[in-house]
């Protein structure tokens, strides 16, 4: 283990933070979410995320945002065990009927001012699974919305950049809730 | 002992059902099949319902006979299976809930995936109005002192899917786990009966999302078997590269998330980039990380390029750069032994008398495995070991994940050097008259388990059966007698889909 400490001790790190000039998109990315996040927030954002329904695919790109290449804690964005420490509910899937009331009572343990991230095509709409008995939607049907990132699941970087253009809807206002 | 092949001498054997032969017999010899998985000389691969009949899919282990026995049920009910083999269980109470048919001498009446939510009862079925509220669910009572019970879900600490964990512990230590899932049924059984070709693989593709390839190549399997449509070798080969790229991505994850959940996170940091490689590869050659909606009947959707093929050769070189010195480092941090090796012990028999798949079946002595047992195109053509341990706890769950990593890594390597040229997609024309098709594909999980009736051009009728159907019930077994800060190790090395079974 000690080896392998060393090593990574003194490699040069995975995480592309890089501003070099072809990834300048990504770069730019970095700097304003760090830039908003912190503004309207201080220096965090603390996300729950919670599957009302998905395959899975979204929970497995949300995972990847953890990993050394995309590194979401160096933004301040943080994935927390309870709704009560968040300040973001990150939503996937389409609402199971089954999951509906387990949202509905996650949501209201996530203490205000709050905001919701549906991630996924199911989220906006059910997706593919829209018109089934056992589903009543899009995460819109349950609770309400602010920002929606698309894609069959978003990969990490899409998601990334949801997160940063809710920080921008998030300087415009001040949510009601 | 009979063989399962004389089941098809007992009953009226159904014109067009490939390519195992799928027979319709009396209550007597339904019974005598339930008799048969009971006495262990038979295995449940499957049993599923339909509005008016119900379906047992079986495997003879001594003559690797795979066979279908179905049985009308016109007053709505059927001898129960469950009530002779457990492992029928929760697909038993499926079927009751989906289509409202009863089974006789059933052992639990408790609905499974109907929590009463849906405005309706057996949907598929008779679909009953269901707007009075259900009675709560019974969980299973426990008896003695000193006993407290512990509820987590179905929203979990965690980015994970949800589903409801009811333990009974004394002290630290776990007396009974009851599991009760459901709460991301979807209803894909009745979405897909009557979809055309393309919805249909669509919403194959996405029973389990970290499956997508292997549910996608299944159920393109079971429709080419059903139509008898040949599709082109390059396509075969492509779609086999495809899953075990989705095979190395997953036990590349998990190895490393478990090791997490004995909280040790270097091994989740260096996994984690092992799998971001694979994905990266993926997504270069196929234009998707996870190569959703790839494979599709009739062949893949896309072709492998040059730049692709270096792409994955570059992920393999970096895992291949990497593994040996982190299987070392778990091979040697005695503090991560102490917590994998002896926890979660799942006995041979059992997995035995589960026909449990994957990992969770081979780390107990199970050798199944449909890429060898059922040698589909290509693997009868390609060479690798299946690992198989006897010890069944968590460490040797995480030995076969690290085996399969290495003969992944070689099947990855072959199919490369040995890719066929020419098409990769040949357009599906569905027969006129009803024709019926069966598939098992060896997913990362285990063997998935695609049956179909196609007719008029559409899929009439389509079950999906997730490994996880048959190892779920195994975690509630294995955690039995180990503390309750072990759980979240022992269900990370199951791994168990709730999407895969909720459906």
């Amino acid at each position: 283990m000690r080896k392998l400490l060393f090593e990574s001790l003194f490699a040069k790190p995975l995480t592309e933070a890089a501003p070099a000039p072809d990834d300048a998109a990504t770069a730019e990315l970095a700097a304003l979410v760090e830039a908003t996040a912190r503004r309207k927030l201080g220096r965090s954002l603390a996300i729950r995320e919670v599957d009302a329904g998905s395959c899975n695919g979204c929970e497995l790109e949300i995972h990847a945002l953890n990993n050394a290449y995309y590194d979401v804690e160096r933004f301040g964005l943080r994935f927390v065990a309870s709704p009560r420490h968040a300040d973001v509910l990150m939503v996937t899937g389409p609402v199971t009927h089954n999951m509906r009331e387990a949202l509905r009572l996650t949501y209201d343990a996530v203490p205000g001012p709050k905001w919701v991230v549906a991630v996924g095509d199911c989220a906006r709409d059910g997706g593919c699974f829209a018109g089934s008995y056992a589903i009543a939607g899009g995460v819109s049907a349950v609770i309400p919305v602010d920002v929606h990132i698309p894609g069959c699941p978003p990969p990490p970087l899409q998601i990334l950049r949801g997160l940063l253009a809710l920080l921008e809807g998030v300087a415009g206002h001040k949510p009601a809730r | 002992m009979p063989s399962l092949i004389d089941l098809n001498l007992e009953g009226l054997q159904v014109a067009r059902h490939r390519p195992w032969p799928r027979t319709v017999v009396d209550s007597a010899v339904w019974s005598f099949a339930a008799r048969m998985l009971s006495e262990r000389q038979w295995q449940l691969l499957s049993l599923w319902g339909e509005p008016a009949s119900v379906h047992m899919a079986l495997f003879d282990p001594r003559s690797g006979e795979v066979g279908i026995v179905s049985l009308d049920c016109p007053h709505g009910s059927f001898p129960s299976v469950a009530a002779k083999h457990l492992p029928a269980l929760r697909l038993e109470r499926t079927i009751t809930d989906l289509f409202g048919l009863k089974p006789d001498g059933a052992i639990d009446d408790r609905p499974w995936l109907d929590h009463g939510q849906w405005g309706v009862h057996t949907p598929l079925g008779a679909k009953t109005d269901a707007s009075s509220p259900s009675p709560a669910y019974r969980f299973l009572p426990v008896e003695g002192d000193g006993t407290h019970q512990v509820a987590v879900g179905p929203v979990h600490a965690g980015i994970i899917e949800p589903g409801h964990f009811r333990f009974t512990v004394s002290g630290e230590t776990v007396v009974r786990l009851e599991q009760r899932l459901g709460y991301v049924h979807k209803g894909i059984d009745g979405l897909i009966a009557g979809a055309d070709l393309a919805r249909a693989a669509q919403l194959a593709g996405r029973v389990s999302g970290d499956s997508t390839v292997a549910y996608a190549l299944a159920f393109a399997r079971a429709v080419e078997t059903a139509a008898e449509i040949a599709v082109p070798a390059r396509a075969v080969w492509l779609r086999a590269l495809c899953a075990e790229l989705e095979r190395l991505a997953n036990h590349l994850g998990d190895i490393g998330a478990i090791c997490n959940d004995a909280a040790f996170a270097i091994m989740l940091a260096q996994f984690g980039v092992l799998r971001e490689s694979v994905l990266r590869a993926a997504d270069a050659a196929f234009g998707h990380r996870l190569m959703r909606d790839v494979v599709t009947p009739g062949g893949v959707a896309r072709d492998l390029d040059d730049a692709g093929t270096a792409a994955i050769r570059k992920a393999l070189a970096v895992v291949r750069s990497k593994l040996p010195e982190l299987i070392e480092l778990y091979d040697s941090t005695a503090s991560l032994q102490d917590r994998t090796v002896a926890t979660g012990t799942l006995k041979p028999a059992l997995a035995e008398q589960y026909a449990a798949g994957g990992f969770v079946g081979r780390a107990s002595g199970r050798g199944f495995d449909a890429r060898r047992t059922l040698a589909y195109a290509p693997y009868d053509e390609l060479r690798f070991d299946i690992p198989v341990l006897t010890e069944g706890d968590v460490d040797a769950r995480i030995w076969i994940r690290i085996r399969e990593v290495e003969q992944s890594l070689s099947l990855v390597d072959q199919i490369l050097d040995r890719l066929p040229r020419g098409d990769i997609f040949i357009a599906p024309t569905l027969p006129a008259e009803v024709c019926e098709g069966l598939a098992l594909v060896e997913g990362f999980r285990g063997d998935i388990l695609v049956w179909l009736r196609l007719q008029g051009g559409v899929v009439e009728r389509c079950h999906l059966r997730d490994p996880s159907w048959f190892q779920w019930p195994l975690l509630e077994a294995v955690i039995e007698g180990n503390i309750i800060a072990d759980f979240p190790l022992c269900n990370k090395s199951f791994n168990c889909s709730y999407s895969g079974v909720d459906l």
